[in-house]
């Protein structure tokens, strides 16, 4: 009976923690709009509106805005909401709590990863019809699978940002990153449509890689190798995790 | 009384900001079953004590200890509640989900229906965090700090902001707490609050613990007596006399503080024969705080 309350309570604990983390950003239409709004629209103007019925174009950018809507997904939901709770003693209220550790950063990964997924259903779904792209069932469900296990770096990313500065200053940081990265890693136009040295920059940006694994996918992809990919977003992760938690235990 | 130990101990607890002393070799004892009043002024050290035996913060010297370890491990946290000064909560959850979320933190939590009772959240379970009023924010504080029956309960300054009614009830709710055995560390600069309260009380005044002992004891370190009476004397020139801190006349009447009170009301009386309706009062924890406060301030302008 008392070995089974411990083991249940940490877990309860996390559930109720992981409910309140989705319910504040589902409540938040600051975050969910953009959110889940900005990739659908890029990608009914620029894969449907635009393309004048080119399948292959709508597959790329299925495959890109996905990326690009994942990763401020990741950013926006741990950077700012960390700066925010940061500024108003939330976290210093937290570190009294009986919560297990790391729950806040589990539920808000599994908040991100639920947006990751809600983001890569209604592309699919645009995709599959006004875009008229047509994947073997092995392909939706890869591209969903990266983007879901995508949220991991730039969640990383947005924590550290969210650490370096405040509520109010977050935002703007966040998306004076994240719009030239997605525009220099080939997220919102393809690599070869931008000036060659730029192009040529464009494996130093975390955002690269993701969006390189998503293309590979479904055929687009500029030939590198998956573990190269993998391994440079695996490492993004752990040193800006690292650095996240120093940030955050200095601060107090 | 003493003979069971401290749930929570500070000993010789030294914390510096920079160039600044916020704590100065501080010793703390909180007992199971009372409530320790920690009084001072703003930047006192009051809420670098709290920060110590939470583990928010470690002492560059000195010890704390809560149940006998160190604070802040997670065995710890779940027997102690804390309302911090200033904690807001997320905005967009409702009080009910606050209140579910910490209570699944701990072992046995008190029932959602004894939180929303003892704090007082009648109809508010629904309602979202930033749509609360200041004093119902408070409340909802309270609520997260008690829902977990914690054996050590510590709030600063719980009642800043709450009205008279929502101050009693907060009052009343932690009179139970202690009645089931919590300890409760109260930081507060509302006197009456700490004199409403307080089993034992400690003076915080630039880091040092300036007084500390029941209310009585504190109340007795002050020799401060308040005078009252109708006479005709002016009160600038009682003002100057040996003895006097303080003197100003009210209509008719003249209130003077005194230090000692006994040569002062023999000179009164002799020099107004008509004096009439004399009252002596001994100083209330207000004014033994001031003067306990105001011969630091004295000493730190004269230095």
């Amino acid at each position: 009976m008392h070995a089974a309350t411990t083991l249940r309570a940490p877990l309860r604990a996390h559930l109720a923690e992981a409910r309140c983390e989705l319910l504040r950003m589902a409540r938040e239409p600051a975050f969910c709009l953009p959110v889940l709004g900005f990739p659908a629209m890029f990608y009914l103007l620029f894969a449907v509106v635009l393309n004048r019925g080119n399948p292959g174009a709508a597959g790329y950018l299925l495959a890109s805005y996905g990326a690009f809507g994942v990763i401020g997904a990741a950013m926006f939901g741990f950077g700012v909401t960390i700066a925010v709770d940061r500024d108003r003693g939330y976290l210093r209220l937290r570190r009294t709590l009986p919560t297990p550790p790391g729950s806040l950063l589990l539920a808000r990964m599994t908040m991100a990863m639920l947006f990751a997924a809600a983001i890569s259903l209604l592309l699919a779904a645009l995709a599959a019809t006004a875009g008229g792209v047509r994947l073997a069932p092995a392909q939706w469900a890869g591209l969903a699978l990266v983007n879901m296990a995508g949220v991991l770096p730039f969640a990383a990313i947005g924590l550290w940002i969210g650490t370096l500065v405040g509520g109010n200053a977050a935002p703007a940081l966040l998306n004076v990153l994240y719009l030239p990265m997605a525009f220099l890693s080939g997220l919102w136009l393809p690599l070869s449509m931008l000036p060659g040295w730029l192009a040529k920059l464009a494996p130093a940006w975390p955002a690269y890689h993701l969006g390189q694994l998503a293309l590979k996918v479904v055929g687009h992809d500029d030939g590198g190798r998956t573990w190269a990919h993998v391994a440079v977003l695996a490492l993004a992760t752990v040193a800006f995790f690292a650095l996240a938690r120093r940030r955050l235990h200095a601060g107090g | 009384m003493e003979s069971t130990p401290p749930l929570a101990v500070l000993r010789g607890a030294c914390k510096r900001y920079g160039a600044t002393r916020a704590l100065d070799r501080v010793d703390l004892r909180l007992h199971a079953g009372q409530v320790t009043a920690l009084l001072g002024v703003n930047g006192a050290g009051k809420s670098t004590a709290v920060a110590l035996l939470l583990g928010l913060l470690a002492a560059d010297a000195g010890e704390a200890s809560v149940f006998g370890r160190a604070p802040g491990s997670l065995a710890v946290r779940r027997q102690c509640g804390a309302m911090l000064q200033t904690a807001a909560l997320p905005d967009r959850l409702e009080v009910g989900e606050l209140l579910d979320m910490v209570r699944a933190g701990y072992r046995r939590p008190r029932s959602v229906a004894d939180c929303v009772a003892l704090a007082g959240l009648d109809g508010l379970l629904g309602r979202r965090y930033g749509k609360l009023s200041g004093g119902q924010q408070r409340r909802v504080q309270f609520a997260l700090a008690i829902c977990g029956r914690p054996r050590l309960l510590f709030l600063d300054e719980p009642t800043t902001g709450l009205d008279i009614d929502a101050r009693q009830g907060l009052w009343a709710a932690v009179r139970e707490l202690v009645a089931e055995g919590s300890a409760v560390l109260l930081t507060t600069h509302y006197l009456e609050e700490a004199e409403a309260l307080s089993d034992r009380v400690a003076v915080l005044d630039g880091g040092r613990l300036v007084a500390g002992g029941s209310v009585d004891e504190v109340r007795a370190r002050v020799s401060l007596r308040r005078i009252r009476c109708r006479s005709r004397l002016a009160a600038e020139a009682v003002a100057q006399w040996p003895g006097v801190v303080e003197a100003a006349r009210e209509g008719e009447a003249l209130r003077i503080a005194a230090e000692p009170a006994e040569p002062v009301v023999r000179r009164l009386l002799e020099s107004d024969p008509a004096l009439r309706e004399l009252e002596i009062r001994r100083a209330g924890l207000a004014d033994a705080f001031l003067a306990l406060t105001r011969s630091t301030d004295a000493r730190q302008e004269a230095a």
